[in-house]
């Protein structure tokens, strides 16, 4: 069943949304959660969205089952995604069309929120606390568990302030268990014995991730919704020995983690597409110096500032083209939680393996939306460190004739010295230059120093994983999709093979170096191709079509800043598809 | 240390520098200086960005990353940062380090970090062919100034002091002696440590030439009674343009801790010689706890 709570900015519906999904994760049950907010601190309209289920949820859903509605835009905004039978608890002093939405099926519950609030000797924000014990009762949900969840968010508040809530949340429960519960057919329960699970989103995993992979240094300019990763980093910096640097800008923040590489620190940078347009000459810059850098790209509806808070997927011919000339790049753009953990850490491995810029590509549907998953999916002691041809001290000390910082190999990887040893002595320059670092212009050494850099890729695709194939063997529709859509496809998938029609995924994660041949056949293969990304033009359908030859059959393409949901994609395929399910 | 000599910072690429340029004495002060502190190449490292005297580091023998337009000083963060045992100095121009380096320039001096800043600053666009500068006396008429810079000019001495910077000082390619004392000193100050060279382009800059520089410029060192740490006394110098030019230390504040001196992780000794923290793997269940 799908929760939403929908508010003013201010009236602490993440907060209350955040604490909900904690309280349901700890009593076993499968959560997404995400929320829908607007450019501002205060005011405009704000919702989260809970999806809890029995089985694991990899992605929100459209059918909305109990509305938590704060203010009335909530129910202007939801009520036609209300499924009949569906709960709206809301104030009782709130003005709203009753007969209209009767008429559709709903469940009305007004209660006294504010009032309640008010009486307990808090505040009228405190209504949220009401709403979510109304809705703890109305779904004859465990109250211990979200009682915990009020302990513990108010804890550093003081013992007053706990109780206040305690017995709000308690108040507002009894009243809607009472009133409502029997009129209410979805339920919630805990699952007993469920293995423990932790609730993160997609920035924290690959925080996680970087920090189990040794990232030593992280710089970064504030950026939706790349921020919470150098806040992240920074919470945890004396703890794991990292620094983290807030720049001046986002020049500043890719140069100074190339600083950091160069020197011999694992070092990451993160933003968004803006930020990511300023850094793209610096890009270039690793590319032709040969360092090993990680860049998290989290991309926001474009282009310009375009809509701030929301998600888009069109910046990945940006960030496979971006910089003028030719270089080495790897991107990853990872589908699920776990994927981001694996990204955050594998990253720098391939980083320092080739020697050359790799991006993470996500977006602001999957650097904030949280999902419940078991905490034993993230290991880290199976975290490997490849650092590459790295030089030790030892090495160094043995070195004989001059260090060549670029020296001309078969792989194109050419052995790396940090700066510091006498025998290493050396320079490197976004001049194209020779072996040694030093400036060149004849054609015979820039064709050969192209030709060793461009190398790299043809051993780094060998380790790009072939995208996974999802559902049903023999399909008559193969969904095709990269990044955070991998839920929404998978789901869609499922739903199509239970209204019988086989239906199948494949799902890009490791984008570049391209894996042309493994890809091929796949493509090959398929029967009716539909190619479902988030943006207007069909990116990676173009990148299918120039690296395979093969065209989609077709491109189902969304640009309104929302992320994609089950419902939505099969709404769309049965409408341009004219499936006939 | 002390066995360090020129000999060893020699470089091998030919210079493309023109004859007579202001860019050879500082090459040569910067070796000096280094030979006297004792530092060996490898213990130093040069960024640069782009320009004809960002080219530079690539006429000696030393570790050196030369970046892109502007960029020396964010890469030299970066460096300094994840190793703080190296020498780090970073070679700008005017128009560089100034003009499209401008944001990295004010914000380096505000956080003190301890590296070496030497803008080599001949008032005008070299390598592209004699363009104005940032730091282009105004009126100066140039291919894309034709009627004479209509900008003031930035004054990269009080622009320093008044972003924080803990050492400013100017140096001139006239008086290569004591430019290598004014770097010398730069490079034991512990804290960011401008040095801005008066650096005559012989080739585009027919008005700032030595000559014109000869005219005006004094010694700090001179001047009875003047003294870098008193930031008053300082502020006036730093305006001082034109008829009268100062060269030497015009600012010093001694104190301040450097920005690696505050990052509590740094303590621990040099980043890059802290290795891989061997606690994650056991700290990871408390770590992933966190978020249960």
């Amino acid at each position: 069943m799908t929760i939403k709570i929908g508010g003013e900015a201010g009236q602490g519906v993440e907060s209350s949304g955040a604490g909900f999904v904690k309280a349901l994760s700890r009593g076993g049950v499968h959560v997404f959660g995400n929320s829908d907010y607007m450019s501002r601190i205060r005011g405009g309209y704000n919702f989260y969205q809970i999806r809890a289920s029995f089985t694991p949820v990899f992605c929100h859903s459209d059918d909305l089952h109990l509305l938590l509605a704060l203010n009335g835009e909530a129910i202007t905004q939801h009520k036609d995604e209300m499924v009949k039978g569906g709960a709206i608890i809301y104030d009782e002093e709130l003005k709203i069309d009753a007969d209209s939405l009767r008429a559709r099926g709903i469940l009305l519950c007004p209660m006294p929120l504010v009032k309640l609030a008010y009486e307990s000797g808090a505040n009228r924000i405190m209504a949220n606390t009401a709403a979510i014990g109304a809705a703890v009762g109305i779904t004859e949900y465990d109250f211990e568990r979200i009682a915990e969840v009020i302990r513990q968010n108010f804890q550093r508040k003081g013992e007053k302030v706990v109780q206040d809530n305690l017995k709000l949340a308690r108040q507002a429960h009894d009243i809607a268990k009472e009133k409502y519960a029997k009129q209410f057919k979805f339920k919630l329960s805990t699952i007993p014995n469920s293995p423990k699970r932790m609730i993160l989103h997609g920035n924290q995993a690959i925080s996680l991730g970087a920090i189990g992979g040794g990232c030593r240094f992280m710089s970064g300019y504030p950026m939706t919704p790349a921020s919470t990763i150098i806040e992240f980093m920074s919470a945890k910096a004396n703890q794991f020995g990292i620094v983290t640097k807030q720049t001046e800008d986002e020049i500043s923040a890719i140069l100074m983690a190339i600083g950091a590489n160069h020197a011999g620190v694992r070092a990451m940078t993160a933003t968004s597409g803006g930020g990511f347009s300023l850094m793209v000459e610096a890009l270039g810059l690793a590319g032709i110096t040969e360092t090993p850098l990680v860049i998290v790209e989290a991309q926001r509806t474009g282009p310009s500032t375009g809509l701030p808070t929301r998600t888009e997927q069109a910046d990945l011919e940006f960030v496979l083209r971006a910089s003028q000339g030719e270089f080495p790049r790897i991107i990853l753009a990872p589908g699920t939680i776990e994927q981001c953990f694996e990204a955050g850490w594998r990253a720098f491995n391939l980083a320092e393996k080739y020697q050359c810029p790799v991006i993470i590509l996500t977006d602001l549907y999957q650097s904030a939306a949280v999902q419940a998953i078991d905490k034993d999916s993230f290991d880290f002691s199976k975290i490997t460190i490849e650092r590459g041809a790295l030089l030790d001290d030892a090495a160094l000390d043995k070195l004989t004739s001059p260090y060549k910082r670029h020296a001309i190999t078969e792989s194109g990887i050419s052995p790396r010295a940090i700066p510091s040893h006498p025998n290493a002595v050396f320079m490197t320059t976004s001049d194209e230059h020779d072996e040694m670092g030093h400036v060149i212009e004849d054609a015979e050494t820039r064709i050969k120093m192209m030709q060793k850099r461009m190398r790299k890729l043809e051993l780094a695709v060998e380790e790009m994983k072939t995208p996974e194939v999802y559902g049903a063997k023999k399909a008559e529709i193969t969904l095709i999709g990269w990044g955070s859509t991998y839920g929404a496809l998978r789901e869609a998938v499922d739903r199509l093979n239970e209204e019988g029609t086989p239906a199948d995924l494949i799902h890009f994660v490791d984008i570049w170096p391209f894996p042309e041949e493994r890809v091929t056949p796949l493509l090959k293969n398929a029967k009716y191709t539909v190619c479902v990304e988030g943006n207007y033009t069909g990116q990676l359908a173009n990148i299918l079509r120039t690296y395979t030859g093969i065209q989609v059959d077709k491109r189902l393409l969304r640009y309104d800043g929302r992320p994609f949901s089950p419902g939505y994609i099969l709404a769309k395929l049965k409408e341009e598809v004219r499936l006939h399910v | 240390m002390s066995n360090v000599t020129v000999a060893d910072y020699q470089g091998i690429e030919v210079s493309t520098w023109c004859p007579g340029c202001g860019d050879f004495p500082i090459l040569k002060c910067i070796k000096e200086a280094l030979v006297q502190l004792g530092l060996a190449p490898h213990q130093v490292i040069m960024t640069s960005g782009i320009g004809c005297g960002s080219k530079l580091p690539h006429y000696m023998r030393v570790n050196a990353y030369d970046s892109v337009h502007g960029r020396a000083l964010p890469v030299a963060m970066g460096l300094k940062l994840a190793n703080h045992d190296l020498t780090v100095i970073s070679i700008t121009g005017d128009g560089d380090g100034y003009g499209i380096g401008g944001n990295h320039f004010i914000h380096t001096c505000r956080r003190n970090p301890d590296i070496v800043h030497i803008a080599q600053n001949n008032q005008v666009y070299g390598l592209t062919k004699g363009q104005y500068s940032p730091t282009s006396d105004l009126g100066y008429i140039t291919t894309t100034s034709p009627e004479g810079s209509i900008e003031v000019a930035i004054n990269p001495i009080a622009l320093a002091m008044a972003t924080g910077a803990t050492f400013v000082s100017r140096a001139s390619s006239g008086d290569p002696k004591h430019m290598t004392q004014v770097i010398a000193k730069a490079i034991q100050h512990k804290g960011y440590a401008l040095v801005d060279v008066l650096q005559p382009c012989v080739t585009f800059n027919k008005k700032n030439t030595y000559a014109w520089y000869k005219e005006r410029v004094y010694k700090l060192d001179d001047e009875k009674g003047y003294d870098p740490h008193d930031p008053k006394a300082a502020w006036v110098k730093a305006q001082e343009w034109g008829t009268r030019i100062p060269i030497g230390v015009i600012y010093q504040e001694v104190g301040r801790l450097t920005y690696e001196e505050q990052v509590t992780v740094l303590k621990q000794g040099p980043l890059v010689k802290q290795g891989f923290n061997g606690r994650i793997k056991d700290d990871s269940e408390l770590l992933k706890e966190e978020f249960v």
